[in-house]
């Protein structure tokens, strides 16, 4: 009796192996590569963290004018999305940058070439504590804070404190672009705190006496009670220009970038109406409503 | 026949998936070295083993990894030193001097703190710890090593009490009683006797604590500010090996040079904790030997 139960048992437990073998292999094998651009009412949108919000909002929209289409939109980085692009698992690239030299080059060497459309345009702020009594400064002034040659405060005319200078992370799109503007491509000072989002350099602007940082133009305007926004000048003799809206788009604030999305010019066909409902009227609305700057 | 037939095929059945765990050890080792071992040859060694990790630049872009290593190393110690004394003396509390109810109180509620996500962790450190150790320490920031490693220590601490508290645990009831019977009191006999038997078991305590800091990402890099300076000092900014690969592998041009140095920096990391492992293992054997 016993002898016939543990025999029982034995069986049961092999054929429990032998399922949950199978059903570990089983579907790793049979599944073809990727769908991703195999199927015709399925579009993926993939890159820039900071474009997700403005591209799921654009998805959210244009679903509901045309349900048939079915568009899926994820982040994970500019250089994730055009690494997707060249790979043939997303149908569009979000990028906070322009295509990089080696990156068009390993697309044309596996005979894909990317499409650039700018589709917005984002500003970046400059912002500092509440508290701190300087409200504009220059662009090479601010070059010369974010590189390390300005340490205190007192030589634009502040209080005699270090400068605690606040930045994004290297592999932001925002990192690049302020280092190519605004500190005329040099390095930054090592001693540039480097902050994973944009939440933490405002959290730390607002509540750090000596801070100085960047973040895109909607995030220093949600956070404009805790934060001070710096109005920039070109050089010494121009105005100071407050960065909104407006004067991103007519061009008087000088440090706003595209935020472009790139396509498989082959397949171009499938995702033109997507591309076509972001730069409609009601597309660049959108963009509004979510904080960038419409381009038209 | 038929029988040990059928045993042969479960007994290998059972050895493959036990096996699978070394499986994937190797293969981690061999992906590593695959996608960051031909940085040894092209850019060279040399350029791993500078002061300056600045891997994006438009004038020149360096992959030092000495400040993150350094980084790591001073977040890890400073956590070690905040660990083993709150890690001991609790440990020896529950253990030998707590009424069962406190134990029963206490035990859980150390459980859940191990359980509190790294990231939850790190956003309280942000709001509260960091604007404290600016204004305790009067420096121009709070977001420092210090900070780093106060976090970590609250993450590790768990792991210490309960890996101590088994250890001081297992030490024979007659090493007490022989001491209590010479004379010797309560304390005395904890301090003199019960721990110094537990060394071994609580330094590998210490070691898997180890282990954990200096794998933990989330926490460190929200409050350590991430600059890349080589400093001994807690109150400097620091960057972490983990923050470095968590922050700059989701924007970086695949097989690119910046690439392939993040992934040495991923071989450093698992050597590290590798030895940190198999110190603590080693350690541990000898203890149950005894």
């Amino acid at each position: 009796m016993k002898s016939k139960i543990s025999k029982y048992f034995k069986r049961l437990f092999i054929f429990g192996i032998v399922t949950t073998m199978a059903l570990v292999l089983v579907p790793g094998c049979s599944r073809p590569d990727d769908h991703a651009g195999t199927e015709e009412n399925y579009i993926t949108v993939k890159g820039s963290d900071t474009m997700v919000h403005l591209v799921s909002s654009w998805a959210e929209d244009f679903m509901k004018r045309d349900p048939n289409i079915e568009v899926s939109v994820t982040g994970g980085g500019s250089g994730t999305g055009i690494a997707a692009l060249i790979n043939l698992t997303t149908d569009i690239c979000a990028a906070s940058r322009k295509i990089k030299n080696d990156e068009e080059m390993l697309a044309v060497q596996k005979d894909i070439h990317p499409k650039e459309i700018i589709v917005a345009s984002d500003g970046i702020a400059v912002v500092v504590n509440p508290e701190n009594p300087i409200s504009e400064l220059t662009i090479e002034q601010l070059g010369k804070i974010f590189t390390g040659e300005y340490t205190r405060w007192s030589e634009m005319g502040g209080s005699d404190k270090q400068i605690v200078v606040l930045s994004r992370e290297s592999s932001s799109g925002t990192y690049s672009f302020f280092q190519e503007m605004v500190l005329k491509k040099q390095d930054y000072t090592t001693k540039a705190k480097l902050l994973p989002a944009t939440s933490a350099i405002i959290q730390s602007a607002s509540s750090d006496k000596l801070a100085i940082g960047y973040v895109g133009l909607g995030y220093a305007l949600a956070a404009k009670d805790k934060v001070k926004i710096i109005s920039v000048k070109i050089d010494d003799k121009s105005s100071s220009v407050m960065p909104s809206g407006q004067t991103v788009k007519s061009g008087q604030y000088p440090i706003s970038r595209p935020l472009y999305l790139y396509l498989n010019s082959e397949k171009e066909e499938k995702v033109k109406k997507f591309i076509d409902f972001c730069l409609s009227d009601e597309g660049q609305l959108i963009v509004t409503e979510t904080g960038y700057v419409a381009i038209k | 026949m038929k029988n040990t037939w059928k045993e042969k095929a479960v007994k290998l059945m059972l050895l493959s998936a036990a096996s699978t765990s070394i499986l994937i050890v190797i293969g981690i080792f061999v992906f590593l070295g695959k996608e960051g071992g031909t940085f040894v040859i092209k850019p060279g060694l040399k350029e791993l083993l500078g002061s300056r990790w600045m891997p994006v630049s438009f004038q020149k872009e360096s992959f030092g990894i000495l400040p993150l290593v350094t980084g790591s190393v001073l977040v890890t110690v400073l956590a070690t030193l905040l660990t083993i004394p709150f890690g001991i003396s609790a440990s020896v509390y529950i253990s030998e001097l707590a009424r069962p109810t406190e134990r029963e109180i206490l035990k859980p509620f150390i459980e859940i703190l191990a359980g509190i996500p790294s990231v939850v962790i790190g956003f309280l450190g942000l709001i509260l710890l960091v604007p404290l150790i600016k204004a305790g320490f009067r420096l121009s920031t709070g977001l420092t090593a210090l900070a780093g490693a106060i976090l970590l220590a609250l993450m590790a601490i768990p792991t210490v009490i309960s890996i101590s508290e088994d250890a001081i645990r297992s030490v024979p009831v007659s090493y007490k009683q022989a001491s209590l019977a010479l004379g010797a009191s309560k304390m005395q006999t904890v301090w003199k006797v019960t721990v110094p038997a537990a060394l071994p078991g609580i330094i590998a305590a210490i070691m898997l604590g180890m282990g954990r800091v200096i794998g933990e990402t989330m926490a460190v890099m929200m409050v350590t500010g991430n600059a890349a300076i080589l400093t001994a000092s807690p109150f400097e900014s620091v960057r972490t090996m983990t923050a470095t690969i968590a922050a700059e592998m989701g924007e970086v041009a695949f097989g690119s040079n910046h690439y392939r140095a993040l992934f040495c920096v991923g071989i450093v990391l698992l050597l590290a904790t590798f030895g940190i492992n198999i110190v603590a293992q080693k350690v541990l054997q000898k203890h149950r030997v005894r």
